[in-house]
C-alpha cells in the first residue's frame, strides 16, 4: 500500500464541500419549497435542536436491532462455516443454497419476522439476523478455502491437527474474506433494521421517524435521520476498515 | 452494497455431484419445517384441536391446514402459489403473475438506468484522475447510507412533482444497483496490463480507441460478475420502493397487504414469487454471459 497523500483527502473533502454548496445554493437560489428538498443548513439547524429524538431513535435501531443482530447474524454464518468446511458433505449441499438465497429478497422476510416476534426491537435483531447470516457464510467457506496447497501440506508435515491447522493457518488466512463479509453485512443490518420498522414498531426508531416524518411532509427531520444513518455507517465501516488493517496486516494490498 | 466483492471472491463451485447433497439439505429443511410448523402453530390452533378431540391426527391435520398459521406448512405456499398464478387470470389483482410483473417492470427499468450510470460513471473515474480521488470515497460513502430508508421520501417527494408509479421505484433501484456495476467496472477497465496499453500507444490509439478496442472488451468479464449482483439488489429496490408508500400493486405491496391482514399464507406465497423473479433474472444474465463471452472467444 503506498503512503497516504494529503491529496486522498483534500479531494473528497473539497467535492463534498462543493456538492454541499451547489445544494445550497440551488436551494436558496431557486426557491425550492423545504418540503421538497431542505438546504444543508436547515437540515444542520434540525438536526442539532433534535439531538434527544435522534438519540433515542438511535438507541433503538442501532444500539438494540442492528448492533446485536449483526453479532450474532454473522457469528452463526461464521460457525456453520466452520461446519461445512468440518463435514464436505454440508458443504457441497449448503453453499449452492446459500449462494441462491443471498441473491434474494430477504427484506421480504420483515412482515414475518415482525408477525413472529413482535413489534419491539426483537423482530428487527431477528431481521437483521437473518440479512446477516449468508453473506458471512458465503465468504467464510471460501476464505477456509483461500489457504494455498503449500501451506496446508506444511502443517500436515509439522503434524499438526485438524484444529490447529485451523487455528494458526486457515482462520488467518480466511480474514480478509471475513472482514469483506462483516463490511457487507454492516450495510445490510441497518437496511434491514430501518425495513423492518415500516412494519410496526414502538413509537421510535430510525425507520418508524422516517415513514412518519415524510408523511407529515417533516422532510429536514427525515435528511436529519438520514444523516445519522450516513454518520454511523461510515463509523461502522471505518472500524471495520481499521480493525481489518490490523488483524490482516500481512495482505499484500496493506504491505508497502 | 458491496456485495460484488462477495461474488468476485465466491468460489466457482463446481464440485463433482452436488446435486445429491443439495437435495439431501433441501429435505432436511422441508422436514424440519413441517415438524417446526407444530409448536410455532400451537398457539392458533391449540384450541380447536382441543376441540376435536385431540390425538396425532387431529394434531397434524390441524396444524399444517390452518388458514391464518403462525408459520404455513410448505404445501399451503405452494397451494396458494398455483392458485395465485394459474387460477386466476394475470391481469386480475388477485393474481401474482400482475404483482410480479408490476416489480418486474421497474426493476427492469431501474436495473437498465442503473447499469447506464454506474459504467458511465466507471468510465469517468479512469479516465478522470480528480473524480478518481474525489468520488470513489462518496460512493462508498453513499453505500453505507441505507439508500432503503430513504425509499418513501424519494417517492413522496417525486409523486409530489408529478413522478408516480413506475418511475421512482425504478430511480430507487438505480441508486441501489449502480454501486457493484461502478466498483466492478472500474476494476475491469483497469485490468488490462501496462503493456497492452503501451502496445496500443505505439499505435498511436486514441483515448476512445483505447477504450472501445482495450479497455472495454477486458471488463466484460468484471461488468457481467456486477450485473448479477446488480440484478438482484434492483429487484430488492423495487420491492421496498413498492412498501412504505402505500403501492397498490407489486410484490412489496403484495407483502404489505399480507402483514397488514395477517394473511401469513399470501406473505409466504409473495415472498416466493420475489424469490423465483430474482433467480430467474441472475440466471438470464447468467446465460447472456456465458453466450457473450463465448462470442467473445473466452474458454468456459
Amino acid at each position: 500500500m503506498r503512503k497516504w497523500q494529503l491529496s486522498d483527502i483534500l479531494y473528497p473533502i473539497i467535492f463534498g464541500i462543493g456538492v454541499l454548496a451547489l445544494w445550497q445554493a440551488v436551494v436558496k437560489g431557486f426557491g425550492v419549497p423545504p418540503v421538497l428538498l431542505p438546504a444543508p443548513t436547515d437540515i444542520a439547524a434540525k438536526f442539532m435542536s433534535s439531538l434527544p429524538i435522534l438519540w433515542v431513535d438511535f438507541v433503538q435501531t442501532v444500539i438494540r436491532a442492528v448492533i446485536p443482530g449483526w453479532i450474532i447474524g454473522s457469528l452463526a454464518g461464521f460457525l456453520v462455516a466452520i461446519l461445512c468446511d468440518r463435514i464436505p458433505f454440508l458443504r457441497r449441499g449448503l453453499l449452492p443454497l446459500g449462494n441462491l438465497v443471498a441473491a434474494l429478497p430477504i427484506v421480504g422476510m420483515a412482515p414475518i419476522l415482525v408477525m413472529w416476534f413482535g413489534f419491539d426491537w426483537h423482530s428487527k435483531a431477528a431481521m437483521v439476523v437473518v440479512m446477516t447470516f449468508f453473506p458471512m457464510l458465503i465468504n467464510a467457506t471460501a476464505g477456509l478455502q483461500a489457504s494455498g496447497h503449500l501451506e496446508r501440506d506444511l502443517m500436515l508435515s509439522y503434524g499438526s491437527s485438524w484444529w490447529q491447522t485451523l487455528l494458526k493457518l486457515r482462520l488467518p488466512a480466511a480474514m480478509p474474506f471475513v472482514f469483506n463479509a462483516l463490511k457487507i453485512n454492516s450495510t445490510l443490518a441497518m437496511i434491514g433494521a430501518i425495513v423492518a420498522e415500516f412494519f410496526g414498531t414502538p413509537t421510535m426508531g430510525m425507520g418508524f421517524r422516517i415513514s412518519t416524518e415524510v408523511g407529515r411532509l417533516g422532510l429536514d427531520m427525515v435528511w436529519a435521520e438520514i444523516a445519522v444513518a450516513a454518520i454511523t455507517g461510515s463509523v461502522f465501516y471505518g472500524l471495520l476498515v481499521f480493525l481489518e488493517r490490523r488483524v490482516t496486516f500481512w495482505h499484500p494490498s496493506y504491505r508497502r | 452494497m458491496s456485495a460484488s466483492t462477495a461474488s468476485a471472491t465466491r468460489p466457482r463451485a463446481k464440485e463433482e455431484g452436488s446435486a445429491l447433497p443439495v437435495a439431501v439439505v433441501c429435505l432436511v429443511i422441508l422436514l424440519v419445517w413441517y415438524i417446526a410448523a407444530i409448536p410455532m402453530n400451537w398457539v392458533v390452533t391449540e384450541p380447536k384441536i382441543a376441540a376435536a378431540g385431540g390425538g396425532l391426527s387431529n394434531i397434524l391435520s390441524f396444524s399444517w391446514s390452518e388458514a391464518r398459521p403462525v408459520i404455513p406448512a410448505p404445501h399451503q405456499i405452494a397451494l396458494e402459489l398455483w392458485n395465485s398464478v394459474f387460477g386466476v387470470k394475470p391481469w386480475m389483482p388477485k393474481s401474482l403473475v400482475y404483482h410480479g410483473w408490476v416489480t418486474l417492470s421497474s426493476t427492469l427499468l431501474g436495473f437498465f438506468l442503473g447499469a447506464l450510470l454506474g459504467i458511465a460513471l466507471a468510465i469517468a473515474i479512469v479516465h478522470v484522475t480528480f473524480l478518481a480521488k474525489s468520488l470513489m470515497p462518496w460512493i462508498i460513502a453513499s453505500q453505507t447510507i441505507p439508500i432503503l430508508a430513504i425509499a418513501p421520501m424519494v417517492i413522496v417527494v417525486l409523486g409530489s412533482l408529478g413522478f408516480t408509479g413506475l418511475v421512482p421505484k425504478s430511480l430507487i433501484s438505480m441508486y441501489l444497483c449502480f454501486f457493484p456495476v461502478t466498483i466492478g467496472m472500474v476494476k475491469g477497465l483497469t485490468s488490462p496490463e501496462t503493456m497492452q496499453l503501451d502496445l496500443m500507444r505505439t499505435y498511436n490509439a486514441s483515448t476512445s480507441e483505447v477504450l472501445w478496442k482495450l479497455r472495454f472488451p477486458a471488463s466484460v468479464p468484471f461488468l457481467f460478475t456486477s450485473l448479477k449482483v446488480a440484478v438482484a439488489i434492483a429487484l430488492t429496490g423495487a420491492i421496498v420502493g413498492e412498501m412504505p408508500t402505500g403501492a397498490v400493486a407489486g410484490i412489496g405491496a403484495r407483502l404489505l397487504q399480507g402483514s397488514y391482514f395477517g394473511q401469513t399464507v399470501q406473505i409466504w406465497a409473495a415472498l416466493f414469487m420475489g424469490s423465483f423473479i430474482a433467480a430467474g433474472l441472475v440466471w438470464l444474465v447468467g446465460v447472456v454471459e456465458r453466450f457473450t463471452l463465448r462470442r467473445m472467444g473466452a474458454r468456459p
